[in-house]
């Protein structure tokens, strides 16, 4: 009851009346009951379970480059390291059966959480010849990585498959639905732990706070006696571990772990995700991803031959408009911060909520 | 067989440089990451084609009429695109991205998905100490060593190149001396541009042209700015040869592993990059060291 008691009262004082917040909870309540109340067709589930596994990729890419301003054009690293350990994991963890049959011992709910958790290790890896640099410097070395890992997949074919990948793993679930199901919930965990990572004014965990120090400026948040070096590893390992369960639950939808997981298109659009949404903020990754990757299935229909040209018109347009991108553009225009107590309002409102300053 | 290969790696390397010299200029200047530059070396390409097999007209007026076509595309694209969200790094990194995209698509819509190739500027051989050359290749080198030159003179005597360089300095000083910031980034883009679209006609009768065709280059071009350190011109050049020598040698030694020379190119960035943070020519601040 006491719980309840205090959820029910963080709705109405920290939800209802901050719009952006109220849009979430509005959006993450329609995605759950869409399925229920409207019948899609599989292959509309299967879209809208690529957005949820997008999100959390494009989130983790937030974490690790909008927050903390490690700018990774590799993101698709973890994301296949990922998608191909927890394969692999399936295939090679295994034992003869009766008759020549092979019994797989671990399951795709074992071997996600263990690739992920090899993916949070490259993460780590990953880091020790990145922390050195900065800038582009650093974009391009982690832009090398997912291809020269590309480059080891196609030397080790008999291991890897080449480039038809590891295929025939198991799916995630019977059907589709509870497919969609099962990433919804693991999007809107991840999503929650990763936005309070990096929401910089809890009062009950720093690292938002401090990755924001890092990116603004790395010395004078060393000078205030942050290890910042400790936190990069950090925010990499967590960019690695949320990218990490994106790319297996990816492989197991689509039943393959292949090359196209860790291709520079698959980086960029992480990239492309986060920025059309709206950089430093989690929900402009969610945005990003469930606006543009069903665009590109909606265009599919009325006008196939020019889908690939008017998706990067759209991109173009939006951003010369909203060049911070589209959730951060809608909830600077819905919503005010009070100049006296910093306490976020309706945009609509003449005074504060709390301390009844004048907002005009 | 091994001059096949120095005359190969000073063709590529001096693609390669050229691109990326383009690439450097503009992002020592406006710290755009310009990831359209190669789209513009892309459409060079398919304008000689057009204007050569399509349209019949003479190699001199195609090359005259395709730098210019491409020049004034990229001033129009920084003018009515990049100048409008030059404070937003992030947005201006998609927006060229996606300008790369569109062209792609339009070339796909006009030439197809298939490969084509342009007709040589100079057709023929010439052997020279023995080997035998291309003469479009001795003509591209020629051209190379002579836009080097003239972008030298340009960057360092002419008042537009003392401009620029006291733009990629510190922007707002030169703003209160005088120069208009926003002239100067429009023209430098056009010179940008103007390298890529040299570049993008040297190598239209030597590469096929497909719409795809500025993919790969633009992560050489990528690999070799960083490789000479950022918007360092002279590091560009030794960074393209460099990495000319490393794809032509990992295709030399094993022909079957041609697959794994981005593969190398990239363990050498990797490699240069751990050795030294701020790539062969670049200046790491002392300050700025961690």
């Amino acid at each position: 009851m006491n719980l309840l008691g205090r959820l029910l009262k963080g709705f109405r004082f920290g939800v209802l009346p901050v719009p952006g917040r109220l849009l979430a909870v509005i959006f993450f309540v329609f995605l759950f009951i869409l399925p229920r109340v409207v019948h899609l067709s599989n292959y509309w589930l299967l879209v809208l379970t690529f957005c949820s596994i997008f999100a959390i990729f494009a989130a983790s890419w937030d974490v690790l480059s909008g927050y903390t301003g490690q700018v990774n054009f590799g993101h698709a690293l973890f994301f296949g390291i990922g998608a191909y350990s927890s394969a692999l994991l399936w295939k090679y963890v295994a034992q003869p059966g009766d008759a020549g049959t092979v019994v797989h011992l671990l399951q795709p709910w074992v071997t996600i959480p263990l690739g992920a958790v090899c993916a949070t290790l490259a993460g780590v890896i990953t880091c020790f010849p990145a922390l050195r640099l900065r800038g582009p410097y650093l974009s391009m070395l982690t832009l090398a990585f997912p291809l020269m890992l590309l480059g080891v997949v196609f030397s080790f074919k008999d291991i890897t498959g080449g480039e038809h990948g590891i295929t025939e793993i198991p799916r995630l679930a019977a059907t589709r639905f509870d497919e969609y199901y099962i990433c919804l919930i693991v999007m809107t965990v991840a999503v929650l732990i990763m936005w309070k990572l990096t929401d910089a004014g809890s009062r009950y965990v720093r690292t938002g706070l401090i990755f924001h120090a890092i990116r603004e400026d790395e010395i004078a948040a060393r000078a205030l006696g942050i290890n910042t070096i400790r936190y990069k590893v950090l925010a990499f390992a967590i960019g690695g571990l949320f990218a990490g369960i994106a790319g297996g639950l990816y492989a197991h939808v689509m039943q393959v772990a292949g090359p196209s997981t860790l291709v520079l298109p698959m980086s960029f659009q992480a990239i492309i995700w986060v920025v059309f949404g709206g950089i430093v903020s989690i929900y402009g990754a969610v945005v990003g991803a469930y606006t543009l990757y069903p665009l590109v299935e909606i265009l599919r229909g009325p006008i196939p031959q020019y889908r690939l040209l008017v998706l990067p018109v759209i991109v173009i347009l939006v951003l010369l408009f909203m060049p911070q991108g589209i959730a951060v553009w809608i909830r600077n225009k819905i919503e005010r911060e009070c100049p006296r107590c910093k306490l976020t309002n309706v945009a609509w409102r003449k005074e504060c909520r709390a301390c009844s300053a004048s907002l005009r | 067989m091994f001059d096949i290969l120095v005359v190969m790696t000073l063709f590529k390397g001096g693609v390669y440089g050229l691109l990326a010299s383009g690439f450097a200029l503009i992002f020592g200047m406006a710290h755009v990451i310009n990831m359209a530059h190669t789209a513009f070396f892309m459409l060079a390409a398919y304008g000689m084609y057009y204007f050569m097999l399509a349209r019949g007209w003479g190699a001199w007026q195609a090359v005259v009429v395709t730098v210019v076509a491409v020049t004034l595309l990229g001033v129009l694209a920084y003018r009515f695109l990049l100048n409008r969200v030059r404070h937003h790094p992030v947005a201006i990194l998609l927006i060229t991205m996606a300008l790369a995209m569109v062209f792609q698509e339009i070339m796909v819509l006009f030439f197809g998905n298939i490969f084509l190739g342009a007709p040589s500027i100079m057709p023929g051989t010439t052997t020279m100490l023995g080997v035998t050359i291309y003469n479009q290749n001795l003509l591209s080198l020629a051209v190379m060593a002579a836009v080097v030159i003239i972008l030298w003179l340009v960057l360092s005597r002419s008042k537009l190149g003392i401009a620029i360089r006291t733009t990629a300095q510190d922007a707002e000083i030169a703003n209160v001396m005088g120069i208009n910031i926003s002239r100067t980034l429009m023209l430098t883009m056009g010179m940008a541009t103007a390298l890529a679209a040299v570049a993008g006609i040297l190598v239209s009768p030597l590469w096929t042209i497909y719409p795809h065709m500025w993919q790969s280059p633009l992560m050489m071009v990528m690999v070799v700015v960083i490789l000479g350190g950022l918007g360092n011109i002279k590091g560009s050049f030794v960074g393209a040869f460099i990495i000319a020598l490393v794809e032509n040698l990992v295709v030399w030694f094993m022909p079957s592993g041609a697959y794994l020379k981005t593969v190398f190119v990239l363990l050498v960035m990797v490699i240069i990059l751990v050795v030294r943070p701020g790539g062969l020519f670049g200046i790491v601040f002392e300050e700025e060291r961690l």
